[in-house]
């Protein structure tokens, strides 16, 4: 501890400053600083993981217990039985969880798969009308998503053929009440292809080039060239969709009204709403909705920092 | 990709002057690659854009699945309805509430993370875990925190005799918000602090470097070249959190419903209160006119914050 000065912001650049004359007097008076800095650091640290665990700990405890008072840090009669609720108490949050993760999961692949195509044709191709859709894009997210929350709401509904709709979309609720109506508005996201679009531009034009001359389709360029060099970026993209669409509440409240459909977020919330005496079920259904995003961070650390200074240095 | 070899020379091909349609045929792969994402894109963007102004005229009314052209008297209803500015001053309330704490903490916490330091990764974590946390489930458990009779924070705050009642967190007008926005600077410290410490460790150390040998104070370093040099960032995280204030939702029907009763019920943002008009009250007509009006608010609003930022960037 006693090496470096530690609160003078040199960066381990491998320069280790010449100790001038007035270095040791400086030295000696960072050092009640640095006890500070780690007290005031775990204080903090502290401050933003108790309420987990206490929701950790909540989520081992019987309904009783949870309503006694003093609260307890450690579960008084540990059990299971708020986990094992989630399969058979009436309301399905096993079920839940499985729609989150289906629907997550599914707009998180499309979205990549589409939105790099995009992203492709307006970094890569020439072709009449490019610039003209790519500004139109780029314009389309000064727009509030409120403006075009009730419009998509009415386009779902009035999809034909589907939820008892006639060839003209009327008479049933189309796509709303469905996978259908959670999944395909959210697969078009201007930021992506912003963001992919920015990252393939840097591709040099000799391999796209060379493959050409090797006799590669288009097709095969996107796949065998673009995709593979730009990972760091689909990855970033795909962190952050799914982290997003995960905890997604506002479009599941207005498109679904059966139970068994609800996702995670919505079946909690409403479950909260409808019935206070369930708060065992709530924090141990919260502990499950949580860890997923935690787990991901965890795995993916170093995307999740680059892709943020990506979005930073980007956008 | 090794071997896809280089053509020894780079093949000029001048092309021949072509019509806009040939072009358009040769290039036919590109259009195909972008039908999917066009398709969706002219869809649920720009049909909803041009649906949502045509609402805006309307008393649609969602049940009788017709409405009458009505004029502008949405729009005469919008600029009457002290509900609707209420919400935006509770909106500006809670952007601005938390923007500045968690920006000014993030910071902190970043130059401190910025020096040498044991167990980075472990306070990164510690402080980014809220920022990770599924929004309704974040919203959930500090409901259950700020409970009156059961909550952990009345419990510290009654045994430490800081109150002599159980305050009543989210029934008091005066109290709500702010505990909504106490909860989300909470939540928003982490993302903060990712950003500002990718954009402090873009700062080259040889600036630090020289200021300390021309013996400048921390104070100095932290006035002259930390924050001149942070300024695109702190740009880009008010841009950011202005955007994401606008669409406040979750945390508000979770929490408080948009209550208690206050001026247009305390905690109702604007989001919210659309909300309510297009899917509780059924009026999607003015519920349209208000997203149009929040859409010009907020396109004013960015050009006044882009204005600031030339004017930093010309300093």
């Amino acid at each position: 501890m006693s090496t470096v000065a530690g609160g003078t912001e040199v960066k381990p650049s491998g320069v280790v400053p010449v100790p001038t004359v007035s270095k040791p007097a400086r030295r000696r008076r960072l050092k009640p600083g640095t006890a500070f800095k780690y007290l005031f650091l775990t204080a903090f640290a502290i401050l933003f993981i108790a309420p987990f665990i206490y929701m950790v700990t909540l989520s081992f405890q019987p309904l009783g217990d949870m309503f006694s008072y003093p609260p307890h840090w450690i579960p008084l009669h540990p059990t299971v039985s708020n986990y094992t609720g989630f399969f058979t108490s009436d309301h399905p949050i096993g079920r839940w969880i499985f729609n989150s993760a289906f629907v997550s999961i599914s707009i998180t692949v499309l979205q990549l798969f589409f939105n790099s195509l995009l992203a492709y044709t307006f970094a890569k191709r020439k072709f009449p009308g490019r610039d003209f859709l790519f500004f139109l894009g780029l314009a389309t997210l000064m727009l509030p998503s409120q403006v075009t929350l009730i419009p998509n709401y009415l386009i779902l509904r009035g999809i034909p053929g589907f939820g008892g709709n006639d060839l003209m979309g009327i008479g049933g609720h189309g796509w709303l009440d469905s996978y259908w109506g959670l999944i395909a508005p959210n697969i078009g996201n201007p930021f992506a292809i912003f963001l992919l679009r920015q990252y393939m531009v840097q591709i040099p034009d000799e391999f796209i080039d060379a493959a050409r001359v090797d006799g590669a389709n288009h097709w095969r360029i996107y796949w065998k060239i673009v995709i593979p060099m730009s990972k760091p970026a689909l990855a970033a993209v795909a962190i952050f969709t799914f982290q997003f669409q995960w905890q997604a509440f506002f479009g599941p409240l207005i498109i679904l009204a059966s139970r068994q459909l609800y996702t995670l977020p919505l079946g909690l919330a409403l479950f909260e709403q409808a019935h206070r005496s369930v708060w065992n079920l709530i924090m141990a259904g919260s502990v499950v909705g949580a860890l997923p995003l935690i787990i991901v961070f965890f795995l993916f650390q170093k995307q999740f920092v680059q892709g943020i200074s990506l979005a930073g240095s980007k956008g | 990709m090794a071997q896809v070899t280089a053509p020894k020379q780079p093949i000029t091909v001048t092309p021949p002057k072509r019509s806009i349609t040939r072009q358009m045929r040769n290039e036919w792969t590109a259009y195909a690659m972008q039908l999917p994402g066009l398709l969706l894109f002219a869809v649920f963007t720009v049909y909803a854009v041009g649906a949502a102004a045509y609402l805006s005229f309307t008393n649609y009314d969602p049940l009788a699945r017709s409405g009458d052209f009505v004029g502008l008297a949405n729009y005469r209803a919008v600029l009457h309805d002290t509900t609707w500015w209420a919400a935006m001053g509770h909106t500006l309330y809670f952007t601005v509430g938390t923007m500045i704490p968690s920006m000014v903490i993030g910071l902190g916490l970043a130059s401190l993370l910025n020096s040498k330091i044991r167990g980075l990764s472990f306070y990164r974590t510690a402080f980014y875990l809220p920022a990770i946390t599924p929004l309704v489930i974040a919203t959930l458990l500090w409901k259950w925190l700020y409970n009156a009779d059961y909550g952990l924070l009345n419990y510290y705050l009654l045994k430490f005799h800081l109150v002599d009642a159980p305050v009543q967190f989210l029934q008091k007008s005066s109290l709500a918000m702010p505990s909504v926005i106490l909860m989300q600077i909470w939540l928003s410290i982490g993302f903060n602090m990712v950003v500002y410490l990718a954009g402090l460790q873009a700062i080259p150390a040889e600036l630090y470097e020289a200021a300390e040998v021309d013996g400048a104070t921390a104070w100095q370093r932290m006035r002259r070249i930390t924050i001149p040099m942070l300024w695109p960032t702190t740009i880009f995280l008010v841009v950011f959190q202005t955007i994401l204030g606008m669409q406040t939702f979750d945390q508000i029907f979770v929490m408080t419903s948009g209550g208690p009763p206050g001026p247009g019920g305390a905690t109702t943002t604007v989001t919210y209160y659309i909300y309510l008009n297009a899917f509780q009250y059924l009026k999607m007509g003015k519920a349209s006119a208000l997203a149009w009006t929040l859409f010009v608010v907020v396109f004013a609003l960015s050009l006044v914050q882009f204005r600031w930022y030339l004017r930093q960037v010309e300093r």
